[in-house]
């Protein structure tokens, strides 16, 4: 669970005090929560769109998973995964062609309205398969959800799917909405899409847009005494430098999703009354990329993506651009991920002598001004730490010989650049890995994916054993056997490296002393925070 | 009286066909940046091909570039600015929304460079070379050259963060519910800072422009003549030098409004507060064509108006600019 915490040893002493009393509400001085208050925080982005169950995203999930909750939520300490929200449990058939959920009882939306069995058929039939983002590839053998009562839902697929699969896709994509809202009309063009409805501890109040999101207390929800808080409010502060400053003047408490950038925190931690957390994003993961276009002559030689492999030294890059905050990735698996991941792959030390030697071999000599051949290098510009490798990639590459010349782009024409014109030959990108290689990883060296499909092998790499081994992983229901199928998965990528891995972050928060029961989850920003208190 | 309203006619005729050629223009030029909204929206969500034609299509933007031209010119003579892909709003309530914000924003920080700016300006020049005006000329030159979004920090960390004497942000108080007066004061407080960085950087332009125009006008026979009549010195000051120097500012003031709407960006962004700018940046990174067309429209017609409002100042202030002559 620990990769991802502090290396900066000044930080680590004063933080980990303070890991203890949030992460671990048993031990700090604050058992018994508070209830009532408002809790403010920093919001950078305002989602378009709110209905998580159309649009399964981070940025939705921060202001909607308060109100519309997913049947299950990650959990440190569930045994199988997940735990339970409106789905108390699930089980699949051994032939894969069924997973059965009962339902919790006594569950209200926020209109008044009972819950039941049939919102969870519509959301997953209507919504789930033909409109999310995620389920569409997930759900797409779903066939019918029978209900024989309120409390039961029962997913029919027409063939066998992994059970790990989908539970390891609940937390994400199972957000449920109420079916009397949305069967009248086009579910994409809903109001409530813009004003959800849910079952979740607080209700959505109102939306002032670019200033801020206000939630309400639910007076009936279903968690015995929850919700905790009275009110959240999101206020929307685009700039990242006023997130840090509206916590120290004390106008918000709490900033999620490491909106205080990286480089502030060594100070903003010695503030008196703040505290960093860099736990409750585990299962948040977001992995460091190089992505490769196979389509040019050098890089479609294995030796010359090896030599750059060996070529980037992944300490400096965790110690220097992620400040410690990060860890260096083996393979296409993060590390903290419980279930999948192998170190057993092979791996490319730092190692420029051999990178050179690597580079001869495969036949591309230093010319008289000591470059072997340029490329193109396009660094996604969502993250800050994006574009710093970037420029740290392209030193690395000239060490080599390699001659990078940097591409910058906004998002929209990055998307376009790399995932629609191929326009590159390298690329630096933060993919998510969310819980499941077969949700969003594998697409990354699948091939045959058609263009403009972002966030997936745009690279023209086609490896048949690989896609193969996909497809047999897609299609195995023991959960041993498919975890070691992607074990095997992440042998054959880091041996044929159709991408580089180098590292993998989560985000950060950074909070008042006085917000407790943060981060007990691993998805703790965008659950429900139905436990989550402000002492006076 | 007729003067003023031959201007404005002939005004509003000419700004049709420049709103026209800027409306072709910006179009033109959006659609030759790389990628479009279903590109910035993917961004967040990711998805698969037919989640993306299946956007394009319902955004319409699988139609040919001309066909959209088209479509939003027509639309347009309905004077309807069409749907905002971004919000999901019809784009008039929009912008509607954001306009106020700005213009309190935009006026308070002219009236304050313009106002303060010129003050300095006649205090400094009413004695030019003296060390008051060395002061006052360097001061405003080196508040000229500090970039606004780091005047507005410095603002921030000095006045919210360290003093705590004001807001750091926002328009007004997050979800108050405050009204009449109180809501009234709450905005001017959260106003503060954000006009001071906007106003601040501008005031050099109207001090140095007053100050020049003095020393200028200083050296004018009529000012003699003024002195021999033996015209109290402030008089002097006031209703000579100065009423000749204000000439040019006006006319500063109306080049400088379709600035300061530029500017209100960055300041817009550090200080959260919910303006025209930060929503054409929105609309850019979003690539949400209709809306920043919209705007610009929008923007272009108040640049319009304040420079027709600028003319009819002029037209006041000196009688002999006239509506059937060529102005300087």
């Amino acid at each position: 669970m620990s990769e991802l915490t502090i290396s900066r040893r000044g930080l680590l002493a004063g933080s980990a005090l303070l890991l203890a009393s949030t992460a671990l509400p048993t031990i700090g001085f604050a058992q018994t929560p508070k209830k009532g208050g408002r809790l403010i925080l920093a919001a950078d982005s305002e989602p378009r769109n709110l209905n998580p169950a159309i649009v399964a995203s981070n940025g939705v999930f921060f202001i909607s998973s308060k109100i519309v909750e997913t049947l299950a939520e990650a959990s440190f300490d569930g045994k199988d995964g997940p735990e339970p929200r409106l789905a108390l449990s699930w089980e699949g058939a051994a032939d894969g062609l069924s997973v059965a959920f009962k339902l919790r009882d006594g569950v209200k939306w926020h209109d008044g309205k009972p819950f039941t069995s049939a919102d969870v058929a519509f959301s997953a039939l209507q919504i789930w398969k033909p409109l999310q983002n995620l389920g569409r590839t997930v759900f797409k053998d779903l066939e019918a959800v029978d209900t024989p009562d309120a409390l039961t839902a029962v997913f029919k697929f027409a063939k066998p799917t992994p059970f790990q699969l989908i539970r390891n896709a609940l937390p994400a994509l199972s957000s449920v909405v109420p079916k009397h809202v949305y069967e009248v009309g086009k579910i994409e063009d809903n109001p409530a899409n813009n004003a959800p409805v849910g079952t979740g501890p607080f209700k959505f109040a109102e939306y002032k847009a670019g200033q801020y999101y206000r939630l309400t207390r639910n007076d009936a929800y279903w968690g015995k005494d929850e919700p905790y808080l009275d009110e959240i409010v999101y206020q929307v502060l685009p700039d990242r430098t006023s997130a840090a400053a509206a916590l120290e003047a004390e106008e918000i408490q709490l900033a999620a999703f490491s909106a205080v950038p990286l480089a502030d925190l060594d100070r903003i931690s010695k503030v008196p009354g703040l505290k960093v957390i860099t736990k409750g994003y585990e299962g948040l993961t977001y992995q460091l990329v190089v992505e490769i276009n196979h389509r040019r002559k050098e890089l479609a030689d294995l030796k010359v993506r090896q030599a750059i492999a060996h070529a980037i030294d992944k300490d400096f890059v965790v110690k220097t651009i992620f400040l410690g905050y990060a860890a260096t990735a083996t393979g296409p698996v993060p590390k903290n991920d419980p279930q999948f991941y192998t170190a057993d792959v092979p791996t490319y030390p730092f190692d420029v002598a051999k990178a050179n030697a690597l580079l001869d071999e495969a036949g591309y000599k230093r010319a008289d001004d000591g470059k072997r051949f340029a490329l193109k290098l396009l660094p996604a510009p969502y993250f800050n730490e994006t574009k710093q490798f970037g420029d740290y990639l392209r030193q690395a590459l000239a060490a080599v010989g390699i001659d990078a010349t940097i591409v910058n782009n906004d998002s929209a024409a990055h998307i376009k650049a790399v995932y629609t014109d191929h326009a590159f030959d390298l690329a630096v990108g933060p993919p998510v890995f969310r819980g499941d290689p077969a949700i969003s990883t594998t697409i990354l060296v699948q091939s045959g994916i058609p263009d403009g499909v972002p966030f997936s092998n745009q690279g023209g790499y086609k490896n048949a054993d690989l896609d193969a081994l996909i497809v047999k992983a897609s299609e195995t229901l023991d959960t041993s056997a498919r975890t070691e199928l992607y074990k095997e998965f992440q042998k054959k990528v880091a041996a044929d490296l159709p991408l580089i891995n180098v590292a993998e972050w989560s985000f950060i928060s950074v909070a008042r002393d006085t917000v407790g029961n943060i981060a007990n989850n691993p998805r703790w920003a965008v659950s429900n925070w139905a436990d989550t208190y402000l002492e006076s | 009286m007729t003067r003023a309203f031959t201007l404005i006619r002939r005004r509003l005729v000419g700004s049709i066909f420049v709103l026209l050629l800027v409306v072709i223009g910006r179009f033109l030029l959006l659609e030759a940046a790389p990628g479009d909204a279903v590109d910035a929206y993917i961004v967040s969500t990711g998805g698969d091909a037919g989640m993306i034609e299946l956007l394009r299509h319902r955004w319409g933007l699988d139609q040919s570039e001309l066909t959209r031209l088209a479509n939003y010119l027509w639309a347009l003579l309905h004077l309807d600015l069409g749907q905002s892909v971004t919000f999901s709003r019809p784009i008039r309530d929009v912008i509607l929304e954001r306009l106020p914000t700005t213009l309190v924003l935009m006026g308070s920080a002219t009236a304050l460079s313009f106002g303060l700016g010129s003050a300095l300006g006649i205090y400094a020049g009413a004695r030019p070379g003296s060390f008051r005006d060395r002061f006052l000329s360097i001061g405003s030159l080196a508040l000229y050259a500090v970039p606004g979004f780091w005047l507005g920090l410095v603002l921030i960390v000095v006045f919210a963060v360290d003093l705590r004497w004001l807001p750091i942000g926002g328009i007004e108080t997050i979800a108050s519910a405050k009204t009449g007066f109180s809501r009234a004061s709450d905005i001017a407080t959260h106003l503060v800072l954000p006009v001071s960085a906007l106003g601040f950087i501008y005031l050099a332009l109207y001090l140095r422009m007053m100050r020049a125009g003095m020393a200028e006008a200083w050296r004018q026979d009529f000012v003699l003549a003024a002195r021999a009549r033996g015209l109290s010195r402030r008089r002097i000051v006031l209703a000579h030098v100065a009423r000749n120097a204000l000439l040019p500012l006006v006319t500063m003031l109306g080049l400088q409004s379709a600035q300061m709407l530029g500017g209100s960006v960055v300041i817009e962004s550090v200080f959260a507060v919910p303006g025209l700018g930060r929503l054409a940046q929105e609309a850019v990174a979003g690539r949400d064509t209709p809306l920043l067309l919209g705007i610009i429209l929008v923007s272009a017609v108040l640049v319009v108006v304040i420079n027709l409002l600028v003319d009819l100042a002029y037209a006041f202030l000196d009688p002999r600019v006239g509506a059937g002559e060529a102005r300087a």
